[in-house]
């Protein structure tokens, strides 16, 4: 089982190769990737320097470049295809069947990962991506069950990577327009989501309001902690109601059932957040490599490590962490 | 200029759904596209009852497509892709793809197939890919805008099909959680059908009061609807063949009638101030807003 990590800045990467990641991913520093936040990502340099660290330790690397092409501007989707090819990455992570297309026709030796952006939730779907492109890994979306990892893993149309940590999408990745419904902008086009530019933060009297885009995500009082306007764990009105109607802020944490995603054939865990501190990836990375290194020794006695959990639970949203799909308390 | 009536979002008693498109097939809809697209456990009709439905409409010379559920997790699900997928070819019914698996299922048997919103094309590479496949009519991404939509179809082959949503409430995102369970408090495995008594979905708002999304069990839609109508000469003129509209009751049917006068006399159709729509993606700005 691979650990697949992330990394926004050379600084993350070096804490991610030096914590004990098999594989480190990364982005390019524009709309090619679904983390474009503005100072992070790499250049050609950077992404060299990257590189040369990653084999020095043994380390793969991986460049997602997971927005969908824009129309008319196409042509910086296939230059960033040239540049993950010339660079010598060991993997390329995308989305788009246009951008599939052209690597899959010009560089049949480079090794494409379907991204959990395409949204591919059944065997099927696998198929399609296998027999067309050639694909040899798919990231699952974070809406299946683990029975469902089960039997997307079982039917063995290819090696299947799942996040094991990190930012919790409650929609199917890759099918949401709520961002771009509120602000014009989205993951799939411009690699963000609920982006920081509309956000606005107001007091109003007792109360901390904020907003994106003008709308009102939520509103806290004194005594409750106020957290990232992303819009889909925002407090809404319904029914008369006033309540997180899609999702409370949560962080996703599969540590618990990490046994079962080893038996169940999983070939890699990723970890999210290359938006995140190179402490955050030094730390996180660290639990999980001890995590996995002790399941791999023993799977059957395997327990999480209270110590683990603490570290998980400080870097998660609203401090509060969940098994999310996989085990689905709602259904 | 086609006009297309979308698959009904919602869960509507059987009869209902019967009465609607006995309406439906004294419209101006030259194309209908039927279906269960959301939930695999909303059964008020099955497979049967649809074809009979099609029968109806195909015999008020309408042209029948039937849409393929969008999420697809369940072996059970797949299980019914494929039926659908053989009943739908056996008849000659061109079957709307809705997720990749469809896709793969009707590309393998040779079989032409449409592809709905959620297949993300963006591009006209992207829609090559499928065009070679058997992609015969698309719909584009709800957020793309005119200029990319455009952009895509320049030097597009004849004979493909650009459907394009004008109106309607839009599908933003899907879960596998049941929005419309979690608001009544219930387990989505004992959803008791609540989605039944919400024909038109869930209205959910801001704290301030503007409405932000309509809740359908595992979709978010569009707080408020999708109206494009007024710029069907614009569509018209770079290269959409098809102008789709979606159902949120019988009212819908007004609409279509009001686009097929404007239609029929080649002139421009004003804006409704009476309905709280929008139009942002269109025009590349927040979708939520009015232009």
């Amino acid at each position: 089982m691979e650990l697949v990590c992330p990394a926004g800045s050379l600084p993350a990467f070096e804490q991610a190769v030096n914590h004990g990641a098999d594989a480190v991913y990364i982005g390019f520093r524009d709309s090619t990737n679904a983390r474009a936040f503005a100072g992070l990502n790499f250049d050609d340099e950077r992404a060299a320097k990257a590189l040369a660290l990653a084999r020095a330790r043994g380390v793969k690397l991986f460049v997602a470049l997971n927005t969908y092409a824009e129309s008319g501007n196409t042509a910086r989707w296939y230059d960033a295809v040239d540049r993950v090819a010339a660079l010598g990455a060991d993997a390329l992570i995308a989305a788009d069947l246009g951008v599939l297309d052209y690597a899959s026709r010009h560089y049949p030796d480079l090794a494409l990962h379907l991204s959990v952006q395409g949204s591919a939730t059944n065997y099927e779907a696998l198929d399609f991506y296998v027999r067309r492109f050639g694909i040899r890994r798919a990231v699952l979306p974070r809406v299946l069950s683990l029975k469902q990892v089960r039997q997307v893993a079982a039917s063995g149309r290819v090696d299947v990577e799942v996040f094991g940590f990190g930012s919790l999408c409650i929609m199917a990745e890759g099918r949401c327009y709520l961002s771009s419904y509120m602000t014009g902008e989205s993951p799939n086009q411009q690699g963000v989501c609920s982006p920081a530019r509309f956000v606005e933060w107001r007091q109003s009297g007792a109360q901390m309001e904020s907003r994106l885009n003008g709308v009102v995500i939520d509103r806290f009082g004194p005594d409750e902690k106020a957290g990232y306007p992303t819009l889909c764990k925002g407090r809404f009105e319904c029914q008369g109601q006033t309540s997180h109607v899609l999702e409370e802020p949560t962080s996703l944490n599969t540590m618990a059932i990490l046994p079962d995603l080893l038996a169940a054939g999983v070939k890699a865990i990723k970890l999210e957040g290359r938006q995140r501190s190179p402490a955050y990836v030094g730390q996180v990375v660290s639990v999980w490599r001890q995590a996995i290194d002790r399941l791999k020794k023993d799977p059957a006695g395997f327990r999480p490590d209270p110590h683990w959990m603490a570290v998980l639970q400080g870097f998660s949203e609203g401090s509060q962490t969940t098994l999310g799909p996989y085990d689905r308390p709602w259904q | 200029m086609e006009l297309t009536l979308g698959p009904i979002p919602y869960f509507w008693e059987k009869q209902t759904v019967i009465d609607f498109y006995a309406q439906v097939a004294e419209s101006p809809f030259d194309t209908v596209v039927l279906g269960e697209t959301v939930c695999s456990k909303r059964r008020q009709l099955n497979r049967r009852d649809w074809l009979e439905i099609a029968q109806v409409l195909r015999q008020h010379g309408k042209q029948v497509l039937m849409a393929t559920l969008a999420l697809i997790e369940a072996e059970s699900e797949l299980g019914a892709l494929r039926a659908l997928c053989q009943e739908a070819s056996e008849l000659g019914i061109l079957v709307e793809a809705n997720d990749y698996a469809a896709v793969h299922l009707l590309s393998s048997a040779g079989l032409p197939f449409a592809g709905g919103a959620s297949l993300n094309l963006y591009n006209a590479n992207s829609l090559k890919v499928l065009r070679d496949m058997g992609l015969v009519r698309w719909q584009p991404p709800l957020e793309a805008s005119r200029d990319q939509i455009a952009s895509i179809l320049e030097g597009q082959p004849e004979g493909l099909c650009t459907d394009l949503m004008v109106w309607g409430f839009m599908t933003l995102a899907y879960s596998a959680r049941c929005y419309t369970a979690r608001v009544h408090g219930v387990a989505k495995d004992e959803c008791g059908f609540v989605c039944l008594q919400h024909p038109q979905g869930l209205k959910a708002a801001s704290q301030d009061g503007t409405e932000l999304f309509t809740l359908n069990g595992i979709q978010t839609q569009s707080g408020r609807p999708l109206d494009l109508r007024g710029i069907w000469q614009e569509a018209r003129a770079i290269g959409v063949s098809s102008l789709r509209l979606t159902a949120d009751g019988p009212a819908a049917l007004d609409r279509v009638r009001e686009l097929k006068r404007a239609i029929d006399g080649d002139i421009p159709l004003g804006p409704n101030t009476r309905l709280n729509t929008c139009n942002g993606y269109w025009h590349r700005i927040a979708g939520m807003a009015s232009a």
